[in-house]
């Protein structure tokens, strides 16, 4: 039954909030393999689990029942090899650009317990990363002086200096303008093709889950649960105008309708007539 | 019809009563110091108009020389040493108490649970109150007076460090648990830096209401410092010493709060980028 070439294999996780006396299924009976050095992105409409599911990983979520194995063994809490990108407030605002990606070096890990990530991580990483994420200009600065697109730079630098084999991104360009969030796109592409990390990335941008992911995992809610999975029939060297391309737009539709049929917040066309007729000039007397 | 084009000039009107608007540092200094003046002016206005008996309101002369008589004849830095020192060690030993079991309740919730309703009950009972049990248990010495500032300030501060423990982002704790971080770790690299210029500023809230307990304490049971001095000063109906120690206990608590804040700027200079 265990998949060998599976990293994260996922077996009947389900996940329970109580809110005011009801147990809200966040998770119901989700199965899922994600294999090494895969990006894998999440999408589906507010409520689907894709966020718990993604934290369970993480082990900052404890599962209500079912199990998550990464590289065949059980997920009890968070680890070094499972970094995590959140979307803000995740920076050290004492600490300088250069401080902030180096504050794993300030922690004594256990570093038999990393898996397949370099024991001697060379001084030269900070520079690295520092170079990789463009912010050798603003290495100095403290985290409030930069724009949030160079505040998720820092954050994604300083996830990867541990030299994770998995990166855990939640929502990370969700509080950026379109045209940041561009840029940020093919530099994270630039840092899997370097690093090949395996990447779960959560995200409620259907574009962003299509240009960014080898597979896209599509999440229902009540209760959160896997939809379908559909794979991106995109060369793995993505360039912004495949945006434009006809798999690219047909896969965009197929995802979006389904969204839509699954959120059960369809449009009331009664209810919008309704406030059409009232928004008409004379209505309101 | 006239002012069709814009002059160019800024109407200070519009500047100055905007919501949350901006002033000049100009501007913000000589307002400070009209606030400053002006209760001055009337004061000396009233002493010198002859409406009000010198023994109700001295001017402000008066007591300036009072300050210096005090100063030069009545041992006036005694007075302040020994103030100084009971307002401190009262503070210190609060924060130094605070901090941990402020640290445990913002962190577990069972501890909150356990020690907030608690100290929430406590934090009511008036300070003045236990006076006399102080001077049951504690004696008059100066450990009482220690005390009583004690108990006025410890129960707020641990509330208030809580809340500045509660406040640290979810996402800068989770951040260093997946970079592999223990308890220890997270404690003393992410919690305690992240909150700790909300803690100072709790530190600078306190010391205020430490300065009040102190009056307090040397009131009631003491027979030095500047509260015992303005008490004393009741007795002879020296107005003018009374107005002096009020004073001088307001400038105390100035340097101290404008010494917390420099502090604060020095230590923490992130927070002043823009």
């Amino acid at each position: 039954m265990i998949n060998m070439t599976a990293k994260i294999e996922i077996r009947r996780a389900n996940k329970l909030f109580d809110t005011g006396g009801r147990h809200i299924a966040a998770l119901e009976n989700v199965d899922l393999d994600i294999r090494a050095n895969q990006f894998v992105t999440l999408v589906g409409a507010s409520g689907c689990g894709k966020s718990t599911l993604l934290r369970s990983i993480g082990g900052l979520e404890d599962l209500s029942s079912g199990e998550i194995r990464v590289d065949g063994r059980p997920v009890s809490g968070p680890g070094a090899e499972r970094a995590m990108v959140f979307q803000h407030y995740s920076l050290y605002p004492w600490l300088t650009v250069r401080e902030n990606i180096r504050f794993c070096r300030s922690l004594k890990i256990k570093r038999e317990e990393i898996t397949s990530a370099d024991v001697e991580i060379a001084s030269g990483r900070t520079d690295a990363l520092i170079g990789l994420m463009g912010l050798a200009p603003v290495e100095n600065a403290y985290p409030n002086q930069l724009s949030g697109g160079m505040q998720q730079r820092v954050a994604i630098a300083r996830a990867l200096m541990n030299r994770p084999d998995i990166l855990l991104m939640d929502e990370p360009f969700g509080a950026l303008d379109a045209q940041t969030r561009e840029v940020m796109h093919d530099l994270i592409l630039h840092v899997f093709a370097l690093e090949r990390p395996t990447i779960v990335f959560v995200t409620h941008d259907v574009e962003e889950a299509i240009y960014l992911g080898d597979r896209v995992v599509l999440m229902a809610p009540r209760p959160g649960r896997i939809d379908s999975i559909y794979e991106v029939p995109l060369p793995p060297e993505r360039e912004q105008d495949m945006k434009l391309s006809p798999e690219f737009t047909e896969l965009k539709r197929e995802i979006l309708s389904r969204i839509r049929a699954t959120s059960g917040m369809q449009t009331d066309r009664g209810m919008l007539d309704k406030l059409t007729a009232t928004a008409q000039p004379g209505a309101a007397a | 019809m006239a002012a069709q084009y814009d002059s160019g000039i800024p109407n200070p009107r519009r500047r100055w009563w905007v919501i949350r608007g901006q002033i000049g540092r100009r501007e913000y200094l000589v307002l400070a110091l009209l606030g400053l003046l002006a209760p001055l002016a009337a004061w000396w206005g009233l002493a010198h108009s002859g409406w009000v008996d010198k023994v109700f309101m001295p001017a402000p002369e008066e007591v300036v020389t009072r300050i210096y008589g005090w100063f030069a004849e009545d041992d006036l830095l005694g007075d302040i040493w020994i103030s100084v020192y009971r307002v401190t060690a009262g503070f210190a030993i609060s924060a130094v108490l605070a901090l941990p079991l402020a640290l445990l309740i913002g962190t577990y919730r069972p501890l909150q649970a356990l020690f907030e309703p608690l100290t929430d009950f406590i934090r009511y009972m008036p300070a003045v109150a236990f006076i006399p049990l102080v001077m049951l248990w504690v004696g008059i010495e100066e450990s009482a007076k220690i005390a009583i500032i004690f108990i006025g300030t410890f129960f707020q501060m641990v509330l208030m460090m809580a809340e500045d423990i509660r406040r640290v982002p979810m996402a800068q704790i989770e951040a260093a648990q997946t970079m592999g971080a223990t308890r220890g770790e997270l404690t003393r690299l992410v919690i305690l830096p992240s909150a700790k210029p909300a803690l100072l500023d709790t530190l600078r809230v306190t010391m205020g209401w430490a300065w009040t307990y102190l009056v307090v304490a040397e009131l009631v049971a003491a027979n030095s410092g500047l509260g015992f001095a303005i008490l004393k000063a009741q007795r002879f109906l020296q107005t003018d010493k009374i107005f002096a120690g009020i004073l001088l206990i307001g400038l105390f608590g100035l340097l101290m709060d404008q010494s917390f804040r420099w502090l604060h700027r020095k230590r923490f200079p992130w927070l002043y980028f823009k």
